[in-house]
Formats: C-alpha cells, structure tokens, sequence
C-alpha cells in the first residue's frame, strides 16, 4: 500500500492529492521532488489534500515540514486540507498544527490562497 | 520452570510468550517489523488505537536501528523480541550499532527545531508507548525496549 500523488489545478491553486502511506522510502522522495518541481516552475500556491492518507510516519512529516519551508522560501504558500483523525494527531503532538495551515472544505482552503497573494 | 533472566520468579507471574525474529538492514524490514507488532499484539488483545500506536512505535525504532544504528550496513542485523506478559508486551529492539543517550537528544517541540525535517520519531515513540529504555551493551549493539501496558492512556500532551 504505497503513496500516489495527483496534481489539479483549482484557479491559482495546485491540489495535490495524495493517498496512501507516507513514510521513508522512495515514494518519499518523490514526493519531495514533485513539492520541488512545482515551485520552481512557479506553482507556488500548494494545497495538499491529505485525506486518503491512511499512514504518516516521523520522515513523513518531516518532509509537509520541508515542503512548507520551501515554499515559505520562496515566496509560495504549501497548506494542508482534509486531515484524517490520525494525521491531525500526530501534527498536534508535534506542535505542528500551530505551524500549518489546515482546512476541512477546499473552496475554502482555495480561497485562502487568493486573498493572501492578493489576486 | 526456570525464571527470565533478572525476573523474580513468582507463581503469580507465569513465563511470558515470546517472539523473535531477526532482520535484514532493509527498508522492506521496517514494513515487514511494523506487521509483526501489529499481529502478535492483535493476538495479545491490544485494541485497535494500541495497535496502532505499537505499530508506530516499532517502525520508528527499526527504521532507527536500521539508520542510526547500524548505518544502513547489509551485513549487519537488526533483532526484534515481543515478550507478552499478562498486563504488557514488552519489544526489544536491537541493532549493531555503539548507542546514544536519549536524554541528549533535542526537544522537537522547541521552537528553534519545530521546523526541522527530521528529529520526531523518539519523541513520538515515547508518546505511544508506557516505558522507553535505551541499553547500551557495550560492544554487542545496542537495544532500545518499549513497554505498552494493556488499556493504559498514553502520556496526554500538556
Ligand atoms: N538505534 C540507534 N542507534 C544510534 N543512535 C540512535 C538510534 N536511534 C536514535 N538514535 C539517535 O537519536 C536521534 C533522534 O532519533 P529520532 O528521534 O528518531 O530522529 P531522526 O531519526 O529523525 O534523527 C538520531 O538522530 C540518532 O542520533
Ligand atoms: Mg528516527
């Protein structure tokens, strides 16, 4: 049971629908990758929809972390939306949900984008 | 009936149930490990949150074993133990690697490491489980023992 990503487009937004395990292992790298690619090409509105994510482990969330940092980095936003019980959990134990931004309701983790770069 | 090494022998306390099975320095074994917990602690009568939790606990300290320990070296091995009693199941898990001090290790939760990438998984292994010990056996690896008491609460964060 191993990790896919899907990217969407939703107006400026990149969705980013992942399912399955995200834990060490190559599916791991290629997700960072794939957080790397859109914000070199200038996709830097990322909106990962984590709710078909069954599993995340501490390499896991190390890499939304890195993402989130890349993203900050350069001048995007990377923000989190459906997460299931077991992932929101595990970000409040690690005091991330404090560093995330996490929606329930995609129009408006969409929208939160918009407004916050101002188009 | 001869008692564990370093238990007192007790009617009271019959010998517990073990498991061992000895892996490869492989990223297929973390899975492999992570399976084994959840089955023999199935059979244990841990509930599901339990389960999930061992499970968890297991796949951060193999893939620790594996990394850290022995450094991703083919030729070395990690060894797991469950040793069910009535009122816990105890896992030792145990690479070949020269140890470290958990008390040395930095807090995650502190602002200036909340951002990194990687540092979470013995704070998070502590959060699952009732006991984490760390013995170094000098020369012979080093083995790491988690405690999960049957229906107890984990450490609630503050
Ligand atoms: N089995 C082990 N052998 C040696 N060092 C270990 C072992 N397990 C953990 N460590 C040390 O503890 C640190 C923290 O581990 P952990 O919390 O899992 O974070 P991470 O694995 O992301 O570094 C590791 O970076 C390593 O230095
Ligand atoms: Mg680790």
């Amino acid at each position: 049971m191993s990790m896919k990503a899907k990217t969407r487009r939703v107006d400026s937004v990149t969705v980013v629908d992942i399912t399955g395990r995200i834990t060490l292992g190559e599916d791991l790298t290629e997700l960072r990758q794939l957080i790397r690619n859109l914000l070199a090409q200038g996709d830097k509105s990322i909106l990962l929809n984590l709710a078909d994510v069954t599993y995340i482990d501490s390499s896991g969330i190390g890499e939304l972390v890195s993402g989130f940092t890349a993203a900050s980095n350069q001048g995007g936003q990377l923000k989190l939306l459906n997460l299931t019980k077991k992932v929101r959990d595990l970000l409040q134990i690690t005091k991330l949900l404090t560093v995330f931004d996490v929606y329930e309701d995609e129009a408006r983790a969409v929208g939160s984008f918009r407004k916050a770069t101002g188009a | 009936m001869p008692a564990c090494a370093g238990e007192i022998p007790l009617a009271m306390n019959p010998e517990p149930q073990v498991v061992e099975v000895s892996l490869q320095s492989d990223l297929k074994s973390v899975e492999a490990a992570e399976e084994l917990a959840e089955d023999v602690c199935t059979k244990a009568g841990f509930d599901d949150e339990d389960l999930h939790k061992i499970g968890m606990a297991v796949h951060e300290s193999v893939i620790n074993a594996i990394w850290h320990g022995n450094k991703n070296d083919a030729s070395k091995r990690v060894w797991l133990r469950f040793q069910i009693h009535p009122d816990r199941v105890e896992i030792h898990i145990r690479d070949q690697g020269s140890g470290f001090e958990p008390g040395r290790i930095p807090d995650p939760l502190e602002s200036e490491n909340l951002l990194k990438s990687s540092g979470r998984g013995i704070f998070l292994i502590r959060s699952f489980v009732d006991e984490f010990r760390v013995e170094n056996l000098k020369g012979l690896g080093t083995e790491v023992i988690l405690v999960k008491r049957r229906n107890s609460k984990e450490k609630k964060e503050a």
